[in-house]
């Protein structure tokens, strides 16, 4: 790491910026056999964010390379990856929250198809979403909204806050080796619902996951609730629908 | 180092054909929420730029407004004149009518849907204040913004998302739309400009992850694009939002309107544009100069902070510029939120709180937070009228298009938008949009597709993916960017336009030798941003060759050399025409202004003071 204007903190309003060694995992599925890593050394600030970096290689040094992204701030889900071997998102991660003596090594996320560099194949995770039946599931249809106790309300908050990033799921030792293990965030979107005192629905989803690629297959080693960008505690989650399950009922 | 691929690949891509009833462009709110509408009684396809959860509805904050009055008294047509005033006596009011008493409806609709709005002690909807939305007109704020914590928007995308996967619509992800397929409608009338009488055929759309193109024909299209604050630099959009859908219908002759209206969210994070949503004023959050003061009680001295967002960013704006902002720069004003209490904050805005610590480590809890405007919502674009359906002129419907959203102008913002009415907008429009177009679509035939519809597409995705000159793409970008964000953000003169004109003039001469590194076929992103490009010097001219016609103050467009409203001229909405080659040096040469007059039905201008 090299303080390249070294004058700067006597002077008011400019900031220092660095040289940082980004490693990452390529892959060009129309030319390479393997992926490979590669580095670069971008100039940051410590304020900056993985993402700036990646955009930094990408408009000023290699077109080429490719990942997804959106809004940059943590509430889209498209930038999950692999940051110094855990699943972060690159636009929530800051320069200084990274030990940056060494380099930083970004790579796709774990156990979904490498479609090319940062990116893979998010299908499988989304038909794993749809099987838990995401959605309210109710037969009243009233003329006014239903009632929801703020107590109610708050059983199932920390569930809603999903945004569908893979961070979680693609984080699961489970999910790596048994790509047919419905894996955290499915589980996470049921949770939303079966504890939903509006929705009636919970039985369909507890049997659906009380399947042998359902909830039992959690080990409980917490990688997933480490890896929420948005501070789910994931495996609680994952533990309540166990519990329910036991139960017969939320 | 290297670009790393560089062998052109020489074969053409494959094309697929497919047909649909309504082909919906666009899967944020406008978008899936017309697709509920119309995916159970006509076959139906969403095509989505990103995965639909990746929409910029989701960075919506704080509230859908709707007059259910659960907390105190509250009436759809308080709604209406909020709206109306809000929006500069520049608002449609039958359509604002239509916004305020939908909205209600709205509202039970999404929860019916399952959305998890907050709550009051006895089970209904909470409601909060917002800017701008006042008990009989004017008299004091009301609580009228139904919100789910401070993530209103995400909700809202992940229950109508949840919703599309109940009725299992039709999703093509990650396809990104290029051109529209209009042909001749000789039973319809001529419209003004460049526009030929015409109907909607379809659309063509790029695969990313093959490089593909997919022929969408369709009896009816919806186009929910969204916005395009991407020509500004400090924005709160998303790096996606880069006016496909507005730039596409542009190209094919259909007029722009309202589009110098651009609205600059008082509150983005100092320095980033993150967004800080005005429910932190909802809750009693203060804005302060460098002294401490609460320097808007001096211009709005009945709502305060609580005044419309154009008012308030254009006095924070002037605060700095009279020397008066804080930091060591003195380049921002304060957003005070340290005595709401960390309760207040971790529970109602907490997503805020955490953008606040994560990107500039100041913790609301305990000290004021540095803030900006930042460039956020298009009040203009495609002109609608109440059905959604889009104008090729003032009154002129080109049969089976239609917009919702953001990229419409329906128009229920005029020249300023309140707070909460655009998670509003997209529900009330887009299942206006969703309905009409079903209706059309099964009163009617498909019409054959002209030969090789794709081929305009094809030749403009050769030609980028073969761009090899020596300009990069995101330099142009970034001088687009910085020379709107200095001169076209929130106070503009003729001269300062004029600036923008001609620098985008020299942006799209150098776009021509623009050079991009990735010549392959699988997710092409290098490719994606030089055509993202492409619109973003569109759009940002139509929006500069609007702004230089109206010589007036009025909401969002504040004019330095004409600081006054003027009702007697300008009491109209602009209509932008591509009527010339757009590489012409003269923005006169190829853009035409003409007007529309405004819908004014209960609510003559008056002056605006809160």
């Amino acid at each position: 790491m090299s303080m390249t204007t070294a004058d700067a903190p006597t002077e008011v309003g400019v900031v220092p910026s660095f040289t940082v060694t980004f490693i990452l995992r390529r892959f060009d599925p129309e030319k390479d056999q393997e992926p490979y890593w590669q580095d670069f050394d971008v100039e940051m600030f410590a304020t900056d964010r993985v993402l700036d970096g990646l955009h930094k290689i990408k408009w000023e040094m290699d077109g080429t390379l490719s990942f997804r992204r959106s809004c940059a701030h943590g509430i889209c889900g498209s930038d999950a990856m692999r940051i110094n071997g855990r699943n972060r998102l690159a636009c929530k991660t800051l320069i200084k929250d990274l030990d940056i003596s060494q380099p930083i090594y970004v790579e796709a996320i774990k156990g979904l198809p490498l479609e090319k560099d940062l990116i893979v194949d998010m299908e499988p995770f989304f038909e794993s979403y749809r099987q838990v039946q995401p959605f309210l599931v109710a037969s009243s249809k009233p003329d006014k909204e239903r009632l929801q106790s703020p107590a109610d309300r708050a059983r199932f908050d920390d569930t809603t806050k999903c945004i569908l990033c893979a961070a979680c799921t693609s984080s699961c030792p489970v999910f790596w080796t048994d790509g047919q293990y419905f894996g955290p965030a499915a589980i996470v979107n049921a949770h939303r619902f079966i504890f939903d005192s509006r929705d009636e629905g919970a039985q369909v989803r507890l049997d659906i996951l009380n399947d042998k690629e359902g909830v039992w297959r959690c080990r409980t080693t917490f990688n997933c609730s480490e890896a929420c960008p948005r501070g789910i505690e994931v495996t609680k989650a994952i533990s309540e629908v166990k519990q329910a399950i036991l139960r017969g009922r939320p | 180092m290297t670009p790393s691929s560089s062998t052109l690949s020489s074969t053409e891509p494959t094309t697929h054909h497919h047909q649909y009833d309504v082909v919906i462009v666009g899967a944020g709110g406008a978008g899936m929420r017309a697709a509920i509408e119309a995916g159970p009684l006509a076959k139906t396809a969403v095509i989505s730029k990103l995965y639909p959860t990746r929409s910029h509805t989701g960075a919506a904050q704080g509230g859908m407004a709707a007059a259910l009055a659960n907390i105190e008294e509250d009436s759809w047509e308080w709604h209406t004149f909020d709206t109306v005033k809000g929006g500069d006596y520049l608002v449609d009011q039958d359509a604002a009518e239509i916004l305020a008493k939908e909205a209600i409806d709205a509202v039970i609709d999404l929860e019916n849907m399952g959305l998890p709005f907050n709550r009051t002690p006895d089970g209904k909807i909470d409601q909060r204040r917002f800017g701008g939305h006042t008990r009989d007109h004017g008299k004091a704020p009301v609580r009228r913004a139904c919100y789910a914590a401070d993530r209103t928007g995400h909700m809202i995308l992940q229950t109508l998302f949840q919703n599309c996967v109940k009725l299992g619509i039709e999703f093509y992800n990650e396809f990104y739309v290029l051109d529209m397929i209009l042909v001749d409608d000789p039973d319809a009338k001529k419209p003004k400009g460049k526009a030929k009488p015409q109907r909607a055929a379809g659309v063509v759309a790029y695969e990313l992850a093959t490089g593909d193109i997919h022929v969408f024909h369709a009896k009816s299209v919806i186009f929910a694009t969204g916005g395009f604050g991407k020509i500004y630099k400090t924005t709160s959009n998303a790096h996606t939002l880069t006016g496909d859908g507005v730039g596409i219908l542009w190209r094919k002759g259909i007029p722009l309107e309202d589009m110098e209206f651009f609205q600059f969210h008082p509150t983005g994070l100092a320095g980033l544009g993150i967004l800080l949503t005005e429910g932190a004023r909802g809750e009693g959050a203060i804005l302060r100069n460098a002294s401490g003061e609460r320097f808007m009680e001096r211009y709005a001295p009945t709502i305060k902070d609580l005044a419309p967002r154009d008012i308030i960013a254009r006095h924070m704006v002037q605060e700095v510029a009279e020397g008066r902002g804080a930091g060591p720069n003195k380049d921002y004003v304060l957003l005070d939120c340290t005595h709401l209490g960390a309760e207040v904050l971790e529970t109602k805005l907490p997503d805020i709180t955490e953008f606040a610590r994560t990107y500039l480590g100041v913790d609301p809890v305990f000290e004021p937070v540095p803030v900006m405007p930042t460039a956020h919502y298009a009040m203009g674009g495609i002109p609608t009228n109440i059905k959604a359906e889009v104008l090729s002129d003032n009154d002129t419907v080109v049969k089976g298009l239609y917009a919702a959203g953001e990229c419409a102008c329906v128009s229920v913002h005029g020249s300023n938008r309140l707070g909460t009415n655009s998670l509003l907008d997209i529900n009330v429009f887009g299942k206006r949009a969703g309905r009409y177009s079903v209706e059309y679509a099964n009163s009617t035939d498909f019409v054959p597709l002209p030969d090789d519809p794709a081929k305009e597409v094809r030749a403009m995705i050769e030609q980028a993916r073969a761009a090899d000159g020596t300009e990069r793409l995101a330099a142009l970008r970034k001088e687009l960017q910085e020379e709107m964000d200095r001169n076209a953000q929130v106070f503009r003169t003729d001269e300062s336009l004029r600036s923008v004109a001609k620098t985008i003039h020299s942006l799209r001469e150098r776009y021509k030798n623009i050079g991009i590194h990735d010549r392959g076929k699988r997710y092409n992103t290098d490719l994606l941003e030089a055509i993202e490009l492409g619109f973003l010097l569109d759009i940002a001219e139509v929006v500069v060759a609007s702004a230089l016609s109206r010589k007036e103050s009025r909401g969002g467009h504040m004019r330095d050399d004409y600081p006054e409203r003027d009702d007697e001229n300008y009491l109209v909405h602009t209509m932008a025409y591509m009527t010339g080659d757009p590489t012409s040096p003269n923005v006169e040469d190829h853009i035409a202004i003409d007007w529309k007059p405004v819908v004014i039905t209960n609510y003559p201008p008056m002056e605006r003071k809160y």
